[in-house]
């Protein structure tokens, strides 16, 4: 029967390519609720993203201004006026270092993301398709990593690579690095989980009994089919090492103010000013990691649900009479999910 | 409760009554039509089988007698169980409904039941929450047992006073399958739905089952509306059949007007592609083994396969002693039911497997102590069909790259050579040279499988081993896939190990026939003296179990059957 379907019956079905990336495919498919946390988690993240890029322009001053023209700026002074939401005790802009903090933001985000990703993806694959003592070794690792409090790991970490020093270069890869290794475990357990799974699937014995090579059946036929959770690991790491950068810096570990503005140390240099009623200086820093943190999160969040068909919210089918337009292929799809449900 | 509730027994009418069924599932694809407009009745007593391949709707309809249709589906008409519309029913009185008015059996006994808990303790569950509430008494552990134990009694299980007991995993798949019944019977359903009841068994289990089913309608006068798509089930228990394609009912006929008569082209069609033990042997008018003129590509003595046992525990011994060749040009087929071995030769041959004791020589290479380095040079040689069509393509790449792939790890082709080979073959499995662009996901699962046979013939090989490649089709694919198989066979001269449970379906390919059981090979011999004159006592059990689509002579072959088992 169906093995005669002629040619034009089956044309190719796949949408143009933007409509297949990540976040695209998954507003497609939304409905109702889970469409509102999406857009609302692509609003935020937008805003923060937006505001990283146009930064230089968005702030009124540097990040390290202390003065302009006019002078010197006053410090702690109330929000409104020239310096919309008033200045710290050191006579910093609040304003601007909110909007400067932005881009470190991202930038520690983007470098360690990156760098676990990397570590994270080939320790996996390697560890979970070879196995034996290597990937004892490496899981015992992961674990003992795991074991350790976050941030702890962190700390030791910041003070391992930059040894103290605080430019923007290196506070910057200091805090990337150091959340690096917080994450390559997840990375790492997410690719190996999923590479020991296909490495007893029949398309990779194929790809074994045809005589392929380990790294062939690795980054040809394991690789490929092993990353599809990444996008959905990303967005949820991405908010969990805006908080880790915040709590470097806020514990001191963090960049200087002379090198970049980071919301972590200005929250901790607002510590003193909550007991005056000096609000101004550690609700804006707050509320932008509380911004980005959950517009990231939803993201994710909403991925998470939409990547599952069990959790995915559909549209209710339209009443009307069966229509010819349900081909043989779809209707088995749908016997096997109402079997197995 | 209403009135009507208690209206079983009482009146003559059919128990199930399905009126104007309409499902629609909503999918990201947009809306699926899975059951379009079906209408049937089944009468107390009676065995009405629904039949269709996958795709047809068939699990759908069962589902909703029911209720179990996911949030997903929509479903309109009419779904009347004793007087009780289950489609508009509340959520409350569905729950009365089930267990008490029908029942349903699944298709995979190990995962209907609860591994942690006694299967006294499922059987009971039922039975517990249908007692109490308002102006009901209450059922005491104790009598919820007893009557836990005499339906175990009923379905056959020996010494129920202690199997109560019991956990799932103490079970075979057979007994596990007559849980879930007892389960199902419990409160004596008037109906039973049963979903596939026998796929996941073996052929001898099926035959057990079967009886047991006819048994229940026959002393209970319980009615089954059984779901399959196993002609010979479908000729062996049904009175009535309704056979369904793409949402619709296309025919509903007793069964032997069906099986004489059909009237539809679509069931001819369906009738005609079941593989029928004894017609269209590969070895018809053989008399003796073919093809031993040429040199012996695989050679096995006293073959042992041991898979380690845990820590205490001896090792299982999954292959035992085997002994055959396959030459060169010759197909052998090897049957067994599951956990016979047959899936572990296959693969031990093609390296998958450690072997650990005997011999097993492939292509001259001795695979006791493999070396995965020295083999590989002899790889492109041996050609591999997995089981599952869908599972065996990588489906992140193209058809053409998936069957390509054997020709540049071997021979490193140009692109275009490779193209060019890769629709050559294409063409010669019969699907068009086109076809190399597409995704796996966007053929059919006999395309898939066909797609499957080129990658495993591309470099020409001279041996190929196919295990299970048609149980995962449907039937009228499945005989085109093995008529293909066939003529290929004959036009490339490749020798082949077909490895399958299904004794038709070996039948019709091999010249050569080994039967597996529990890991010895008990017989083996040309096809169809194999099939037609079984020497083992096994092997006369497997084919006398083997239901054949033909109620009459199904008949005839089940009181045969009976006295082989002597009862």
């Amino acid at each position: 029967m169906s093995t005669n379907v002629p040619v034009e019956a089956t044309v190719d079905h796949r949408a143009p390519l933007f409509k297949r990336l990540p976040v695209i495919s998954h507003f497609n498919k939304s409905v109702g609720l889970q469409r509102g946390m999406l857009v609302i988690g692509l609003v935020l993240t937008g805003t923060f993203l937006l505001t990283a890029i146009f930064a230089p322009l968005i702030a009124p001053f540097g990040f390290a201004q202390l003065s302009d023209a006019d002078g010197s700026f006053p410090t702690q002074e109330p929000p409104g006026g020239k310096h919309l939401w008033g200045t710290t005790v050191g006579g910093y802009d609040v304003f601007s270092r909110v909007i400067w903090g932005s881009q470190t933001a991202v930038l520690v985000i983007v470098v360690a993301v990156v760098l676990s990703i990397f570590a994270g993806v080939i320790l996996g694959l390697v560890s979970g398709y070879i196995g034996g003592w290597l990937d004892r070794i490496l899981v015992v690792v992961a674990d003992a990593i795991y074991a350790f409090p976050s941030l702890l790991v962190a700390i030791v970490m910041a003070i391992v690579i930059s040894g103290g020093q605080s430019s923007l270069f290196g506070g910057v890869l200091a805090a990337a690095i150091s959340i690096t290794v917080v994450f390559i475990p997840q990375y790492f357990r997410v690719i190996r989980a999923e590479t020991i799974r296909l490495k007893a699937e029949p398309f990779v014995e194929s790809a074994k009994v045809v005589g392929a090579s380990s790294i062939r059946i690795m980054s040809r036929h394991i690789y490929r089919n092993a990353t599809r959770t990444l996008p959905l690991i990303f967005t949820l790491n991405a908010s969990e090492a805006i908080l880790t950068l915040a709590g470097l810096g806020f514990l001191g570990f963090g960049i200087e103010p002379s090198s970049a503005a980071e919301w972590g140390f200005d929250l901790n240099k607002a510590l003193a000013d909550t007991t005056s009623g000096i609000w101004w200086t550690g609700v804006f820093p707050g509320l932008a990691i509380v911004w980005t943190v959950l517009g990231l999160t939803l993201v994710g969040e909403s991925i998470n649900d939409l990547n599952d068909p069990r959790l995915r919210g559909r549209k209710k089918a339209a009443s009307g009479k069966g229509g010819p337009d349900s081909s043989a292929g779809d209707q088995a799809a749908i016997e096997a999910e109402v079997r197995s449900a | 409760m209403t009135v009507n509730i208690d209206r079983r027994g009482t009146g003559t009418g059919p128990v199930l009554d399905i009126d104007h069924l309409e499902v629609t599932f909503a999918t990201d694809a947009g809306d699926v039509y899975a059951v379009k407009d079906v209408s049937l009745e089944v009468n107390p007593g009676e065995v009405l089988a629904i039949v269709g391949e996958s795709g047809s709707g068939k699990t759908v309809t069962a589902k909703t007698i029911l209720g179990l249709l996911p949030e997903t589906a929509t479903s309109r008409g009419a779904v009347l169980i004793n007087g009780n519309n289950v489609i508009s029913v509340s959520a409350t009185e569905l729950r009365q409904i089930r267990g008490r008015d029908v029942a349903m059996v699944f298709q995979e006994p190990s995962t209907a039941l609860n591994p942690v808990f006694t299967v006294g303790w499922q059987i009971a569950e039922g039975i517990r929450a249908h007692a109490g509430g308002p102006g009901r008494r209450r059922v005491s552990a104790k009598d919820a047992k007893a009557r836990a134990i005499d339906a175990l009694r009923k379905v056959g299980i020996p010494d129920p006073e202690t199997r109560v007991n019991y956990y799932p995993h103490q079970f075979s798949g057979g007994q596990k399958q007559r849980v879930v019944i007892a389960a199902a019977l419990a409160l004596n359903p008037g109906l039973i739905v049963a979903d596939e009841p026998t796929t996941a068994l073996d052929v001898t289990v099926q035959a057990e089952i079967l009886e047991l089913l006819r048994d229940l309608r026959d002393t209970y006068g319980t009615s089954i509306v059984l779901i399959t798509h196993n002609m010979g089930v479908v000729a062996d228990l049904a009175d009535r059949v309704v056979v369904m394609y793409q949402g619709d009912v296309v025919e509903e006929a007793s069964v032997k007007t069906l099986f004489a008569e059909p009237r539809q082209d679509y069931t001819k069609k369906l009738l005609a592609a079941v593989p029928h033990l004894g017609r269209n042997s590969a070895s018809e008018g053989m008399t003796e083994r073919a093809h031993q003129g040429g040199k012996v590509l695989v050679e096995a003595k006293g073959l042992t396969i041991e898979y380690p046992g845990r820590l205490g525990s001896p090792a299982f011994k999954a292959v035992d002693g085997v002994s055959f060749t396959v030459s060169e040009g010759e197909v052998f087929g090897l049957v067994g039911e599951s956990g016979s071995g047959k899936t572990t030769i296959g693969r031990a041959i093609a390296g998958l497997n450690r072997t650990t004791g005997g011999s097993l020589s492939v292509l001259g290479y001795e695979m006791l102590n493999l070396k995965e380095r020295t083999f590989k040079p002899l790889r492109k040689d041996i050609g591999f069909v997995f089981q599952d069509p869908a599972a065996s393509f990588n489906p992140q790449l193209t058809i053409g790259d998936c069957v390509a792939e054997p020709l540049i790890i071997h021979t490193n082709p140009s692109p275009a050579q490779a193209r060019k080979r890769v629709g050559e073959l294409l063409e010669s499995v019969q699907l068009p040279a086109s076809y190399a662009d597409r995704f796996p996901h966007e053929l059919s699962g006999g395309q898939r499988q066909r797609a499957s046979l080129a990658r495993a013939l591309i470099l020409n090989p001279k041996l190929l081993i196919a295990d299970e490649p048609t149980s995962a089709l449907d039937v009228s694919v499945q005989a085109k896939v093995l008529e293909l198989f066939k003529e290929i066979q004959q036009e490339f001269g490749f020798a082949a190990l077909f490895i399958s449970h299904d004794l038709a379906v070996v039948d019709m390919l091999s010249h050569w026939v080994g039967v597996l059981y529990h890991g010895k090979l008990v017989e083996q011999g040309i096809g169809h003296h194999v099939m037609g004159a079984p020497r083992h006592d096994y092997t006369k059990r497997l084919i006398a179990s083997l239901p054949v689509p033909d109620p009459a002579e199904q008949a005839k072959r089940r009181e045969d059957h009976r006295a082989l088992l002597g009862i």
